[in-house]
């Protein structure tokens, strides 16, 4: 018998159910009764913010299959009120009565609210349930639409939760201001200093802090919902909405009526084996107070539900305290803290790092031979929490300061970790069970290893580590990071390429038949067809080859979050006609699309339906314009500057060559996407050297500059040729693209292709340059052709009315727009509507009212 | 499949024709407001499926890339490649999430048309 449907109850059962986990394949003897009180099925609420930024309640829910087992009986919404432990009973709300073996307390906790007048005025409220999160938001449209204006809100009490609920609020276009009692920002996890650092970042992204602030009172306006604030220095403050995030209080009434015994602070009082003072009951999560505390994390609540699984299957198992280290979810503000972040440890040293500019700071504590480290804060620069986190109670191995200096994203330095340290806190996974995973139980990815341990399962701040990891026992094992593609073809792209080329097939089927297995999937059939656009040239939607894209290659255009397109003309070399600017405006306006300037020099127009694709493109067409492919792993853009044309210090024409290359390579189908830039002098105003290719003009001659890149893994670009003629630059960038098409793995850019390069920049200069492999024919004609078929994938639609048909909204309704859609305007333009927004029906324009905006 | 107590009635109806679809590319259909994504397979079969997408929450299944798993057919959500197997909806591609399965309906082809066998509203 559980009582409680929380996040922690699911661990239980689950782990409880988990078919013989020691191999003997035995189906767990148990039956199970949960009986919960929200009214639905355990969710996560650890990501309950989401259903404020765009997710779904229903994308909460935790894997419902572990309540649907028949060995499970689960009531959602009949809470427990009375515990009979003579009987060992428990009695329910509706009055119903339920014997247990054993019973498992996992109440939870309840937020608390400020004990002062008005504190439970309309307007108020706590950060628990789904149920609070979707009044929150249901509360703010009502009373912005009411007020015709932006709502001020305060949160009280600013530790972790004030600050994820402050973004939340932010995020629902509320101006937003945090109160805090005492003297800093998450008191319990930071210092003076790094709380003065955050307190700095909060305020940058627009929140107000007040620091050493005692609200005193609340108060309505004539309507009856909160209004104004007092505080105890007298000052007062108006606000709309109000939310307390003042601390959690564990749900332990049950237990106290039932005379179990309970810590004076709150908690149910548990050992090391989760029982509480009756044998025949146990306690876990959040209402368990272990030695002396009970603590509102759900990792250690996670570990005692393991606990109590393990030991009630007749196993060994005890719960070993908590570990207090968590990490911030507010986006754009990085803040954790792990271990003994306060130097508590007797001889503790700490060092710190503090760069005032960026905003960073950093603090290890180590043991007092400096060797050992016992914890630390991090602000402003959280990516080595995960590694440090996992190296509390380790050996360092390196100097300390190589942790805390701004490396390139994760501490670099770090040697092996030992087998004990913990990589996943929310599922407590240690590197010796990663590894275990794939020496033993044969996962081959990170993926497998997510689905076999749960490591990176919750909050995900471990993934990064946990995939490092599995690529070094990958590695270890001799296995290779496998080179297959996927199930279907035992090849890589490269193996591919060539078999392709040498076979001369030309469609997917006649491939996979010939070199693979099945039907292929979503990783092998856009390889293909983009291996196939490049050795037959034909257009993307020609075929059985049609069914290979990807729905953005499919429709020429990029899906958006819902499920509409995004419309990018080709701007070559940013240029565009007044004109040109003008047609774009008017048919945004016309078809009411979101319109942006693109981080590429072009513009992009959002909210595009499958139905009306072809009629944007149809006049975008007959002005000019052509497909951008922002879509295809292809060329993208080339970035230019002005140039000589106009700039004082222009050596060259940059966007003349721009155009040049931009209309030499559209259409180009590669692993990745490639992008050129193209600078008119060595300031560099095209941020060329970021580029696949970049190009700077000087005095003697083009620069050009490969293998660089922005994005996840930012590299400059490094120079291949110098003082080169234009048609030496553009055969020596042909030879190039064309190598790497050729060679390259699938979804690799030309960065990490140019570092695995055998012979490196040296053995790439001398393929282009002196033909060392041969091959210099093969790739200019492969580029002849390329350049010779190119032909405007979207005109070529627009002619084929067969092809038109796929545009189509629904095969019965075939104009039909897709009745889910639904926006809200911001800043004079639309965008999609929230889950929040969607629920409280507030300023939604379906598409069903034909949007003209 | 157990039918149990059909407080609504049940029919089978046509939603378009054999020849609306193209092999291995989804096609959407409306059906009393509701979104299906139709998918015909080289073996001829058709299936559907939701066309709402559990962890995107857009209707976008139907544009999804259709291949097989091992003996499964299956079809991928173009937002963030989860992929379901055909028959039985069930996620066989959860990209580290929580599985979370597709309604299915039955689908047959009489001659030249799709039927589906749909609930009717009460
Ligand atoms: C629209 C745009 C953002 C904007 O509003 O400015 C954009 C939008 C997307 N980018 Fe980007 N990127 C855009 C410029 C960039 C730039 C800047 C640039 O091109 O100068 C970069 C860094 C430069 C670079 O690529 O090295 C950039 C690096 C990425 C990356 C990381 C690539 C990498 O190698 O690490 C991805 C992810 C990927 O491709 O796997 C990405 C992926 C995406 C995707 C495709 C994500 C997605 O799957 O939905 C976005 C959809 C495009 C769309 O139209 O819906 N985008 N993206 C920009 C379109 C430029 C254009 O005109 O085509
Ligand atoms: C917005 C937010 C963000 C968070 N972020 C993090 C984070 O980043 N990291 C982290 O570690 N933790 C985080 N937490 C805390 C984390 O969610 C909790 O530690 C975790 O949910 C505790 O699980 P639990 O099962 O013990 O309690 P709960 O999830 O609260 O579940 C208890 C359930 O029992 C039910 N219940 C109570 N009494 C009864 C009764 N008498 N009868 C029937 N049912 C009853 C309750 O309704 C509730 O559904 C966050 C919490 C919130 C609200
Ligand atoms: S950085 Fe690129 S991929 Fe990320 S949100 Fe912006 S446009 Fe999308
Ligand atoms: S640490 Fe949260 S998922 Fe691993």
């Amino acid at each position: 018998m559980v009582v409680g449907a929380g996040m922690v109850a699911h661990r239980f059962v689950e782990s409880l159910l988990d078919d013989a986990p020691d191999g003997s394949g035995a189906h767990a003897p148990f039956e199970i009764t949960v009986l919960g009180e929200e009214g639905r099925a355990p969710y996560d609420r650890v990501a309950l913010t989401s259903v404020l930024t765009g997710g779904t309640v229903a994308g909460l829910t935790l894997d419902e299959q572990v309540l649907a087992d028949d060995r499970v009986r689960f009531v959602p919404d009949d809470a427990v009120r009375r515990i009979d432990r003579d009987e060992r009973a428990v009695v329910t709300e509706s009055g119903a009565r339920h014997e247990y073996d054993h019973l498992v307390l996992a109440t939870g906790s309840y937020a608390a609210r400020l004990a002062v007048e008005g504190f439970d005025l309309p307007g108020c409220f706590v950060y628990r349930t789904v149920a609070d999160v979707e009044g929150l938001a249901d509360f703010v449209a009502a009373r912005s639409a009411e007020l015709g204006r932006r709502l001020t809100g305060y949160v009280i009490g600013g530790g972790l939760l004030g600050l994820e609920a402050a973004g939340a609020l932010q995020g629902l276009d509320v101006d937003c201001t945090i109160v805090q009692s005492s003297d800093r920002l998450m008191s319990a996890q930071l210092d003076a200093p790094s709380g003065g650092m955050l307190r700095r970042l909060i305020e940058a992204r627009g929140i107000g802090v007040r620091t050493q602030t005692i609200t005193t009172c609340l108060r309505p306006d004539r309507s009856g919902r909160v209004a104004e604030l007092e505080f105890r220095d007298g000052s007062t403050a108006g606000a709309d909405v109000v939310v307390f995030t003042v601390g959690v209080r564990p749900r332990d009434q049950l237990a106290r009526e039932a005379q179990l015994e309970c810590d004076p602070r709150g908690g149910v009082r548990i050992d090391g084996a989760c029982l509480t003072s009756d044998p025949a009951i146990s306690a876990i999560g959040e209402v368990a107070s272990f030695d002396g505390a009970a603590v509102g994390l759900v990792a250690p609540g996670y570990a005692m539900a393991e606990v109590a699984a393990t030991r009630l299957r007749g196993g060994e198992a005890a719960f070993a305290g908590y570990d207090l280290s968590t990490k911030l979810k507010l986006s754009g503000v990085d803040v954790a803290s792990f271990g003994d972040a306060f130097a508590t440890t007797p001889g503790a040293l700490d060092v710190t790092y503090a760069d005032p500019v960026t905003g960073v700071f950093k603090k290890l504590v180590l043991s007092d031979d400096a060797k050992t480290l016992l914890g630390g804060i991090l602000v402003g620069d959280a990516s080595a929490y995960g590694t440090l986190r996992a190296l509390v109670g380790a050996d360092l191995g390196a100097d300390p300061a190589a942790y805390l200096l701004p490396a390139d994203g994760v501490a670099a330095p770090s040697g092996e970790l030992p087998d004990d340290a913990v990589v996943c806190s929310c599922s407590t996974v240690t590197a010796g069970r990663i590894r275990q995973a794939v020496h033993e139980d044969g996962c081959v990815d990170a993926a497998e290893v997510k689905a076999c341990t749960k490591a990176g399962a919750t909050c995900g701040s471990c993934s990064a580590l946990v995939g490092r990891i599995v690529g070094t026992e990958l590695t270890k094992l001799g296995k290779e990071v496998s080179l297959a593609l996927c199930e279907h073809f035992d090849m890589s792209r490269r193996q591919l390429f060539d078999a392709v080329r040498v076979s001369g097939l030309g469609t997917f089927s006649a491939v996979i038949e010939r070199f693979g297995r099945g039907r292929g999937c979503d990783i092998c059939k856009p390889a293909l067809a983009s291996i196939l656009a490049v050795l037959t040239g034909t257009h993307v939607l020609d075929g059985e080859n049609a069914t290979l894209q990807d729905t953005n290659d499919h429709v020429m255009a990029n899906m958006q979050k819902d499920g509409t397109y995004s419309v990018v003309p080709r701007m070559p070399g940013g240029e565009v006609t007044p004109d040109g600017l003008i047609v774009i405006g008017e048919i945004a306006r016309d078809f009411g699309l979101y319109t942006k300037i693109t981080g590429g020099q072009r513009v992009d127009m959002f909210g595009a339906r499958l139905e009306q694709l072809p009629d944007i493109w149809k006049r975008l067409v007959d002005a000019g314009f052509e497909s951008g492919h922002a879509y295809g792993k292809s060329l993208r853009t080339v970035k230019s500057c002005v140039g000589s044309t106009w700039c004082r210090y222009g050596v060259l024409d940059s966007v003349g060559m721009a155009v040049t290359l931009e209309l030499r390579y559209r259409g180009l189908r590669a692993p990745h996407k490639l992008k050129l830039g193209v600078s008119g002098c060595a300031r560099e105003c095209a941020e060329a050297r970021s580029k696949d290719a970049g190009i700077i003009a000087t005095e003697a001659g083009w620069n050009l500059y490969v293998g660089g890149n922005g994005g996840f893994t930012p590299r400059h670009a490094q120079l291949l040729a110098e003082g080169l003629d234009d048609e030496g630059l553009i055969t020596a960038i042909d030879r190039y693209f064309m190598y790497y098409i050729r060679t390259a793995d699938r979804l690799q850019r030309t960065a990490p292709w140019v570092e695995a390069l055998e012979g490196g920049l040296e053995g790439l200069r001398e393929v282009i340059f002196d033909d060392s492999l041969g091959i210099c024919d093969d790739l200019d004609a492969a580029m002849a052709r390329h350049i010779e078929g190119y032909e405007d994938e979207w005109a070529a639609t627009l002619a084929d009315p067969e092809k038109l048909t796929r545009f189509q909204s629904f095969v019965n309704a075939p104009t039909t727009p897709d009745p889910s859609l639904a926006y809200v305007a911001e800043r004079g333009q639309v965008r999609p509507a929230t889950a929040g927004e969607r629920e409280s029906g507030v300023f939604i324009a379906g598409t069903t009212l034909e949007v003209r905006r | 499949m157990t039918l149990s107590m059909p407080a609504r009635t049940s029919t089978w109806r046509r939603v378009c024709g054999v020849a609306d679809l193209e092999v291995e590319r989804g096609r959407a259909a409306l059906i009393d407001g509701v979104q299906v994504a139709l998918v015909l397979t080289p073996d001829g079969a058709v299936w559907a499926v939701d066309n709402l997408d559990p962890y995107s929450g857009a209707h976008v299944i139907s544009r999804g890339i259709v291949g097989t798993r091992g003996a499964a057919p299956t079809i991928a959500s173009p937002m963030y490649k989860q992929a379901w197997d055909l028959r039985s909806g069930v996620c066989v591609q959860t990209q580290g999430k929580e599985p979370r399965a597709l309604r299915t309906w039955l689908v047959e082809r009489r001659g030249d048309d799709v039927m589906i066998y749909w609930e009717d509203p009460a």
